[in-house]
């Protein structure tokens, strides 16, 4: 006869779940609010969005202090695992939703913020990025990983033009390859370890010495190219600009920093056991993964015509940059990947924000999409002001000092080069270089070109208060980036270094 | 405010271009000139109290930017830099008097005013990533300037010039950040100031490797050959103000950072590749001295011309003994004076003619009698003519590398007449001679805004000509500082033998005695 199971509330710690489950209920809530009277103004729905969120964000800063105080803390059968990583990557999650939420108080109507289901999916989705990295259990990041990625591709073919619902069914199909890959190879490693659990996996591996490194080396694989669609690592990206420009500006510029702020994590405490223990073929792989990203991606980028999918192409390269922080593995360069996400979340929303702002309902004749480069020029002397800030966005963009993602950028290649990695420091610093080159020819149509009549009347059409107000917070974040960085630099490396990173 | 007079130079500019996005584009150009002039007079005040006796930094400033990880916002100057604060100051302020663009005038002098806060600002930083920082900042008024005013093919000069000095920098911003480990490693703790790192004594082969990814930057910058194809475009395309900040200010960055950094971090790679470099700074001097004779374009005679001057002052700088580092940062000064006049001058005719071809030219000493003499006098300055002030420093650059190299020099000093040569005949081709062109008889000669930017540059280029001792002292007390740091830090012993030691030797006076 079986024991009867006994567990002790106290000892599930079910609070370690509060940052996620304030996120639920917040989705709940809108929905209720939806039952009771429907037709309602999308500005409540932000609002309370926004207010769940306060909350949401004031749980993981309170899981913040009690981490430097009493170390990491399990809970809910050692599922849930509230760690440096896992706070500080909830802190960049919800900060980023803050900014993007308010996105939708748009002056111009857009078909998806009359839902409220709109709203409550993006909690859903927060909840389960939140999930995700929260946790060293495989399942339950694969739960986290799916919850977010249905919600999200709902949201993206809630944008209801013919181009949203390509982006959402290419984003599902690929997603869909990328979780099985995930299941697979997770599977491989549960089958040669017993267990579910990275550091558990990690024990035992290192118990019998790698015996069975053919079978580890093919569930890595699986495990990479999975992350590798979710990171959008070449070669597994080639969904990633046709659903940016098939998702409005503002869930683009989204895309392009929370998803992946929970990859990177996720990819953090998988991989750098492995690269820690000496397993040369993942270093390789790394390696060549992170310098083709980086370069092939800035290398397309240079080619586009459209600003949205430049700057696809951008935040593809970006990624592949801050990815050799896995490769590297050092506490230095864990703590620059959180800051350089940090500076990039401000600045590459304001970037996307910037598009967003300037998005007509129609095309206008000859305009073959979007945000061709041909829109913004001569925009200097139509309007200087937003001419001044995107110039700034593309600068900092670039690494140009003193904006924010110089900072980034240079501690991230101080981080390679205390690490030995010296050849990986200049192809980090050339790529810079080269990328220098996309973000000049947007400023080259802004500042040197003779405006364009046709598009003249298009610019700031879809500007509120509230996204003026968002754009601003970007800027000033941009600009005195230099006073954060010491603050951020302090706390970032006292999280990661106490998570063991 | 004497101890923040460092920080009131460098962030006055930028507050005062702030401050005048709100100026009614009517009176942009007098709250330019204002904002300018107050500059140049506290850069002035800034030469009143420098006490020149001393070889240190002085007006040092400190305040922590990013302490994790060793960056301090770390300000003071020396002999070296003190002049060519005031010269960008002076330039600025003399550019902004002789402008005559109309098109977005706003727009150019918020610009001029934020180029004056990253020029001042790189001369000005003691901290590797604060330099860094105005480094790159410059580069971003002047992809403005020449992309937004420049001629037709201005998009491309633009672009071509960020890229290759943004590639240039990056490089030696890896090396920096080596330098901050090796610091790191040496002591426990981050550090990137440049005072601290003067202390740090490196293995020859790390050297050697710091000093390439340095020279990566710097030799962008200067540009040295081979890496001047950016040079003839930009100014090419540039306006007459871009060109003017560029040769006179822009390109000293370089070679000022060559003796800030270079020099004093890596003295033993320094004299290692000193050979290598003199090779390559005699080409530079010969080559784009052979390509100036053939332009027929007047403005990139002037701009071969400074590529030429600009190997003078690497040869100069890499004779590594107090005569030939003087020498080259009096040349930096003298060349930053006499080419920014003689683009000043271009630009005159330019804006009467709408042309730069010799051809177009001739005879105007009858037409234009002030501007040919004006232009006369500064084109003796360019050649060199003793008693102007060029001759000073060629002639110390020369003078320090003789010490190294008979054969050397002797083939550089070729250069001052290849350089009379080209300087000479495009005189000839565009003053003497019948007026051939009936546009030109009518010309109107230089008007009274124009000699009030002229004038004072003939007067520094004749009065430094003649008395060079005011700048050339402060100069040479801290020149002396850095090469008895050299020595003393010299491993190899080519680099002992090179390097002289100023403890024991008496070559303290051997400048002053020169003259």
């Amino acid at each position: 006869m079986l024991e009867p199971i006994t567990v002790s509330l106290a000892s599930l710690n079910v609070t370690t779940m509060a940052p996620m489950l304030i996120a639920i209920v917040g989705a709940l809530t809108i929905l209720s609010i939806d039952l009771f009277k429907d037709g309602l103004h999308k500005s409540l729905y932000v609002m309370v969005a926004l207010l769940f969120l306060l909350l949401d964000l004031g749980a993981v800063v309170d899981f913040g202090t009690i981490f430097l105080r009493n170390g990491t803390v399990l809970g809910m059968f050692n599922m849930m695992l509230i760690d440096g990583l896992a706070i500080l990557s909830q802190i960049i999650i919800v900060v980023a939703s803050m900014l993007f939420i308010p996105l939708a108080l748009t002056s111009k109507r857009f078909h998806e913020y009359n839902y409220p289901e709109y709203f409550a999916l993006f909690l859903f989705m927060i909840a389960g990025f939140q999930f995700m990295v929260a946790t060293d259990n495989l399942i339950m990041i694969f739960i986290g990983l799916e919850t977010a990625s249905l919600a999200l591709y709902t949201l993206i073919a809630l944008h209801n033009r013919s181009k949203s619902f390509e982006a959402a069914v290419k984003y599902f199909t690929m997603g869909a390859l990328a979780a099985g890959f995930f299941a697979f190879g997770s599977m491989v490693l549960y089958a040669i370890t017993g267990s579910v659990e990275i550091n558990q996996i990690a024990l035992s591996l290192a118990k019998d010495e790698y015996a069975n490194i053919g079978y580890v080396l093919l569930g890595i694989t699986f495990l990479l190219a999975a992350f590798g669609f979710k990171l959008s690592m070449v070669p597994f990206h080639t969904w990633t600009p046709d659903v940016y420009e098939g998702s409005s500006a503002a869930l683009a510029g989204y895309m392009s920093i929370v998803p992946k702020v929970a990859g990177f994590v996720v990819a953090m405490r998988l991989f750098e056991f492995l690269v820690h223990s000496g397993v040369v073929w993942l270093q390789v792989i790394l390696y060549i993964i992170v310098v083709v990203t980086m370069t092939a991606s800035n290398i397309w980028a240079l080619v586009q015509s459209d600003v949205k999918r430049m700057l696809a192409y951008s935040s593809i390269s970006h990624a592949g940059f801050v990815m050799a922080a896995i490769l590297i593995g050092s506490t230095q360069s864990n703590t620059g990947l959180f800051l350089y996400w940090a500076l990039f979340s401000f600045t590459n929303l304001g970037a996307f924000t910037m598009l967003w702002v300037n998005r007509q309902k129609n095309l206008i004749a000859g305009q073959s999409s979007d945000h061709p480069y041909e829109k913004f020029s001569g925009m200097i002397r139509t309007m200087p002001m937003a001419a001044v800030v995107m110039a700034l966005f593309m600068l900092s963009l670039a690494g140009v000092p003193p904006f924010a993602l110089f900072w980034g950028k240079m501690y991230m290649i101080g981080a390679a080069v205390s690490s030995g990695y010296t050849v990986l420091a200049l192809i980090m610093a050339l790529n810079s270089a080269i990328a220098a080159y996309y973000y000049l020819k947007l400023i080259v149509f802004m500042f040197m070109k003779e405006p364009m009549a046709a598009y003249g009347e298009n610019y700031l059409l879809n500007a509120s208060l509230s996204l003026k107000t968002i754009i601003g917070i970007a800027a000033v974040a941009t600009i005195f980036a230099v006073i954060a960085v010491n603050p951020l630099l302090k706390v970032i490396t006292l999280f990661v270094y106490n998570s063991g990173y | 405010m004497q101890e923040h007079i460092l920080s009131i130079l460098i962030f006055f500019p930028a507050l005062a271009a702030m401050l005048g996005f709100v100026v009614h584009k009517d009176g942009a150009k007098a709250y330019g000139i204002t904002v300018a002039g107050i500059e140049f007079f506290l850069s002035l005040w800034l030469w009143h109290i420098y006490d020149p006796m001393v070889s240190g930094m002085q007006f040092m400033e400190s305040a922590p930017l990013v302490s994790a990880f060793g960056i301090n916002y770390l300000v003071g100057i020396d002999g070296i830099s003190l002049f060519i604060i005031i010269l960008a100051t002076f330039f600025t302020l003399i550019g902004i008097l002789s402008l005559t663009e109309t098109r977005r005038v706003k727009d150019m002098i918020i610009t001029l005013l934020f180029l004056e806060m990253t020029m001042v600002g790189v001369f000005a930083a003691l901290d590797a990533i604060v330099f860094y920082v105005f480094w790159e900042l410059s580069l971003v008024p002047m992809l403005y300037i020449i992309g937004a005013w420049g001629g037709p093919l201005r998009i491309y000069a633009s672009v071509k010039f960020f890229l290759y000095t943004f590639t240039g920098s990056l490089i030696m911003l890896v090396g920096m950040l080596f330098m901050a480990y090796f610091y790191y490693q040496a002591t426990g703790q981050w550090s990137f100031s440049i005072l601290e790192w003067y202390r740090l004594i490196l293995p020859a082969n790390f050297q050697m490797w710091l000093f390439a990814a340095f020279f990566m930057g710097f030799a962008i910058k200067v540009p040295m050959f081979p890496f001047h194809t950016w040079l003839p475009y930009a100014h090419g395309q540039a306006p007459t103000i871009g060109s003017v900040i560029l040769a006179a200010i822009l390109l000293k960055m370089g070679t000022y950072a060559f003796v800030r950094f270079s020099l004093p971090l890596f003295p033993d790679a320094a004299v290692a590749f000193m050979f290598p470099i003199a090779i390559l700074a005699i080409i530079m001097i010969i080559y784009a001295a052979m390509v100036a004779y053939a332009q027929e374009d007047i403005k990139q005679v002037v701009a071969y011309s400074s590529i030429s001057h600009m190997g003078v002052i690497i040869l100069g700088t890499f004779a590594m003994n107090v005569e030939g580092i003087s020498g080259s940062v009096f040349l930096m000064i003298a060349h930053g004076v006499v080419s920014g006049a003689l683009f000043l001058l271009v630009g005159v005719i330019y804006d009467r003619r709408h042309t730069k071809l010799m051809s177009e030219f001739g005879g105007l000493a009858s037409v234009m009698p002030r501007y040919a003499t004006i232009f006369g006098i500064m084109m003796m300055a360019s050649v060199g003519l003793p008693l102007t002030i060029n001759f000073v420093g060629e002639f110390l650059s020369l003078l320090g590398f003789y010490k190294q190299s008979h054969s050397y020099t002797l083939v550089a000093g070729t250069a001052i007449i290849v350089g009379a040569i080209y300087m000479l005949s495009a005189y000839k081709k565009a003053f003497f001679g019948p007026v051939t062109k009936e546009e030109n008889k009518h010309l109107k000669d230089v008007n009274r805004t124009e000699l009030l930017g002229l004038i004072p540059l003939v007067v520094i280029a004749i009065w430094l000509g003649v008395y060079p001792k005011p700048v050339l002292e402060p100069i040479n007390n801290s020149v002396e500082a850095i090469v008895q740091l050299m020595h003393d830090k010299a491993q190899t012993p080519e680099a002992q033998k090179r390097i002289p030691n100023l403890a024991t030797t008496g070559t303290m006076n051997s400048v002053s005695e020169a003259h």
